[in-house]
């Protein structure tokens, strides 16, 4: 609604004349046009009316003046309690600590691979999806409601009927083939595959085994979606673009950031910390679905340059109820921007079940905003892959948005300050571990004879190596300097700023001289 | 372009005009701002000549407007959205806090948001509910913004010239009652820093500082004062983040009195901060209390009632009457 309609007073109202002036439209019924204020020119040129009577004010003067000479007495600084002191010297405990409640944070990821993955993505040729394909797929679903209630309808055994999910790789590791969806990889792509997943999880283990010996202050685990996030993320050349969650510790491994950089966050050392435009990789997100606009609005802007990259939005089945979620949706559609959105649907929301997300399945929502979506399974690298590679293919070619829902689970807690046993139960984490990503091409790759025990001896070697560099990276990585929050407030200063930071910096240095004499003293 | 006399909407548009002129990543976005040119006109004219794609008219959902323009930001672009009135910016208001405010510290510094958020606020002209409002103070309440009001034509073109070349992202709040206000503006002009205040008007008695729309009430404050023999100077704030505390505090040492006018409610508004932060720095200098004169704690009243909410001429001088009767 605008004051279009209303607009403009023409008769002057003012303290003072007593009258109430009518309001009219303005003509034309246009703010624009209206003349929206006579009030206050008519207001200045009346002699005042309501002034006060002066009576009061010397009364207060007089009252006021001893108050006010004896307030200008300097005061006294009192003396600096050696409490005072000694909290400044205590060792930070809070970046040490689990925070206690459930927060939506995020983690890190994985050492850079330099080796073959990025090849694996060559070979996948996935013909251009066209947006009706995918949408055969999603209505033939749109029967298989969640039952009213929601929760009933989770769980391994009962379920009612899931839509089809693109499946290149079943659970037990046999191949099987996709009528729109497939990927040509050699045995070096699938190994390389196979060694992100496994460096991934394995940084994973190492990041939640350093925040239970305090090292960090929280850590967000992929345990689980390691193939939608390996898959998605070789599906991707240097210059497309990625907004993360905070948990896409494998695609940052795909990007090629380095995984120390990515504690920083859950350490406490920083907020976030690396340059995006190193790796095209922006920043983890904490606010839920809020980057999704983010990876809108750039590929908005990649279709203003005339570019061909892509940008892939992340984000979780939860996020999909965010208001910010649907109206990225919404831009991305009116303009047609190159942008994926990929959603890992791991079934839970800390302990909300999607069915409290959605009473259709996730990839359905695009059709209402007019592009693609499909379900891929997302415990199949291989279809993670293909899948995303065909909706990169279609958004460089100008083909607009997709919607990818990659289904698939959390085997681990929201975080390490979340405890799953008090909402899900015990076999449906069992149900998903025989639909292990890792064991899964595992057993491919053993079957057709596409990697000996010597690779997997390497890689399990590799694995271990990570792990120290890890560990030894965490346990050195040093504390910011104190002054370090005033800086980078803004990029071009700002007054209150130094002001504040001159003003710390003096408070600090009036410690140094006897801090050393304070202690002891008591409270 | 000459210099011209030009309502406030008008040099707004004009340096509008400027900015697409001179950088080509700079890009206009919001709700009606193509072929309307703005519920307000202050775009008006604009995509007709720089084409849809520099002037986009958008989907109406603000946080999407402010989301995408942040992504654009990182894509390079110096996008200048609207808002269309101050009460409708709250959906976008997570986008601006969390996201936009924070991002650049949250890189320690390698990536910049170069977003300008234009928001017409305040009230007094007879409008609907939400169309009124001044939300600045919640703006400037957060660290990673900086907020700025210009009172007239010739801020209106400077500061938004500022405020897209700035690196940071500024919300650039629009006094509306003042858009048809016309004033001089000289675009070969040498303009003042973006967040610097500005005499407005000189005197000895009292000082009167405001910003946006309370500048003009405040001007005519001080004439009337000047009749009955107070010499009231005025300073007009321009930038509420940050604050140019050094341009009142050395106005309040030469006149002990200081009066703080805004539309916003005194309570924890930007009148609040300053009367705490002057207190501190002119302690000695003071010859009364900061006052301040603004709007209640009570949602923003229907137009019939507005003008007794806001800050007249009256209200102004009663503060002043308090504040000299020390």
């Amino acid at each position: 609604m605008t004051v279009e309609s209303t607009a403009a007073r023409s008769t002057a109202r003012r303290s003072g004349t007593g009258g109430k002036g009518a309001t009219q439209a303005a003509p034309g019924g246009d703010a624009a046009n209206g003349r929206a204020e006579a009030g206050e020119a008519t207001a200045t040129g009346e002699p005042r009316k309501s002034r006060k009577p002066a009576g009061k004010a010397s009364a207060s003067a007089a009252a006021k003046a001893p108050g006010k000479a004896s307030a200008k007495a300097p005061v006294k600084k009192a003396a600096r309690s050696a409490a005072k002191t000694s909290s400044g010297s205590t060792p930070k405990s809070a970046s040490k600590t689990a925070s206690k409640a459930p927060s939506k944070n995020g983690s890190k990821a994985a050492s850079r691979s330099t080796a073959s993955s990025s090849a694996a993505t060559n070979g996948a040729k996935a013909p251009a999806k066209r947006s009706t394909k995918a949408q055969a797929t999603s209505s033939r679903a749109a029967a298989a409601r969640p039952a009213r209630g929601g929760d009933s309808a989770r769980g391994t055994g009962g379920a009612p009927v899931e839509p089809e999910l693109v499946q290149l790789l079943t659970p037990e590791g046999e191949r099987v083939t996709h009528p729109e969806y497939d990927v040509d990889l050699s045995a070096k792509e699938l190994q390389g595959l196979y060694r992100d997943m496994v460096l991934t999880r394995r940084f994973d283990a190492e990041a939640t085994a350093l925040q239970r010996q305090g090292e960090l202050g929280l850590w967000a685990s992929l345990l689980g979606q390691e193939a939608a996030q390996i898959g998605s993320g070789r599906a991707l050349r240097p210059d497309d673009y990625v907004f993360p969650t905070y948990r896409e510790h494998g695609v940052a491994w795909c990007r090629d950031v380095d995984p120390t950089m990515l504690l920083g966050m859950f350490r406490g050392v920083n907020n976030g910390g690396w340059d995006p435009n190193s790796n095209n990789f922006h920043l983890y997100t904490i606010v839920i679905g809020s980057q999704v606009l983010h990876a809108a609005g750039y590929a908005m802007g990649v279709a203003k340059d005339g570019a061909d990259s892509a940008v892939v939005a992340y984000f979780g089945d939860g996020a999909s109820s965010q208001g910010d979620v649907a109206e990225a949706f919404t831009f991305a559609a009116v303009y047609n921007a190159p942008v994926v959105f990929f959603c890992q649907n791991n079934q839970w929301a800390i302990s909300e079940p999607t069915e409290r997300q959605s009473r259709v399945p996730i990839y359905q929502r695009a059709q209402g905003f007019g592009f693609p979506g499909v379900r891929v399974d997302g415990n199949d690298v291989l279809a993670c892959l293909a899948v995303t590679k065909a909706a990169v293919e279609r958004a460089r070619s100008g083909e607009g948005p997709m919607l990818i829902e990659a289904f698939t689970y959390r085997m681990g807690a929201h975080t390490t300050s979340d405890d799953p046993t008090r909402y899900r139960a015990d076999d449906e984490r069992a149900a998903w571990e025989a639909k292990d990503p890792i064991q899964r091409l595992r057993g491919y790759l053993e079957r057709e004879k596409l990697a000996d025990s010597a690779f997997f001896a390497a890689i399990d070697e590799e694995s271990e190596e990570m792990g120290r560099h890890v560990r030894d990276a965490i346990r050195t990585m040093p504390d910011p300097d104190t002054m370090a929050m005033f800086e980078n407030v803004y990029a071009d200063g700002h007054a209150l700023v130094d002001e504040e930071r001159a003003q710390f910096a003096a408070y600090q240095a009036s410690f140094e001289s006897e801090s050393v004499s304070a202690v002891g003293e008591g409270k | 372009m000459a210099v011209q006399k030009l309502p406030l909407a008008k040099a707004i548009n004009a340096s509008l005009r400027t900015a697409l002129e001179n950088d080509p990543k700079v890009l206009v976005m919001g709700e009606d701002v193509g072929k309307l040119g703005g519920v307000f006109r202050v775009t008006d004219g604009l995509q007709k000549d720089f084409g849809e794609d520099r002037v986009v008219d958008t989907p109406l959902a603000e946080s999407g407007i402010v989301g995408t323009a942040i992504g654009l930001a990182l894509r390079g672009y110096r996008p200048v959205v609207e808002i269309q009135f101050d009460g409708f910016v709250f959906p976008a208001y997570d986008q601006i806090v969390t996201q936009l405010a924070k991002m650049h510290a949250r890189a320690l510094g390698k990536i910049k948001l170069p977003v300008v958020i234009r928001i017409p606020y305040g009230g007094g002209i007879g409008a609907v509910e939400h169309h009124s409002e001044s939300p600045e103070t919640l703006f400037a309440h957060v660290a990673g913004l900086k907020c700025v009001s210009p009172s007239n034509s010739s801020d209106g073109y400077w500061m938004l010239q500022q405020a897209i070349e700035s690196d940071d992202p500024v919300i650039f709040f629009e006094p509306k009652r003042r858009y048809w206000d016309k004033g001089e503006v000289d675009p070969s002009a040498i303009p003042a820093p973006l967040h610097s205040a500005k005499i407005a008007r000189q005197g000895s008695a009292l000082t009167l500082a405001a910003y946006g729309p309370m500048v003009k009430v405040c001007m005519e404050a001080a004439a009337a004062a000047e009749e009955e023999g107070n010499s009231l100077e005025v300073v007009d704030l321009r930038s509420m983040s940050p604050i140019d505390f050094d341009t009142v505090q050395r106005s309040v040492e030469r006149t002990g009195r200081l009066v703080l006018v805004h539309e916003a409610p005194v309570f924890l508004g930007t009148g609040a901060e300053i009367a705490a932060r002057i207190t501190e720095r002119c302690f000695y200098h003071l010859e009364a209390p900061v006052l301040r004169v603004g709007g209640f704690h009570a949602p923003y009243p229907p137009a019939r009632l507005e003008d007794e909410y806001l800050p007249n001429l009256d209200r102004v001088l009663d503060a002043v009457d308090r504040a000299l009767a020390y």
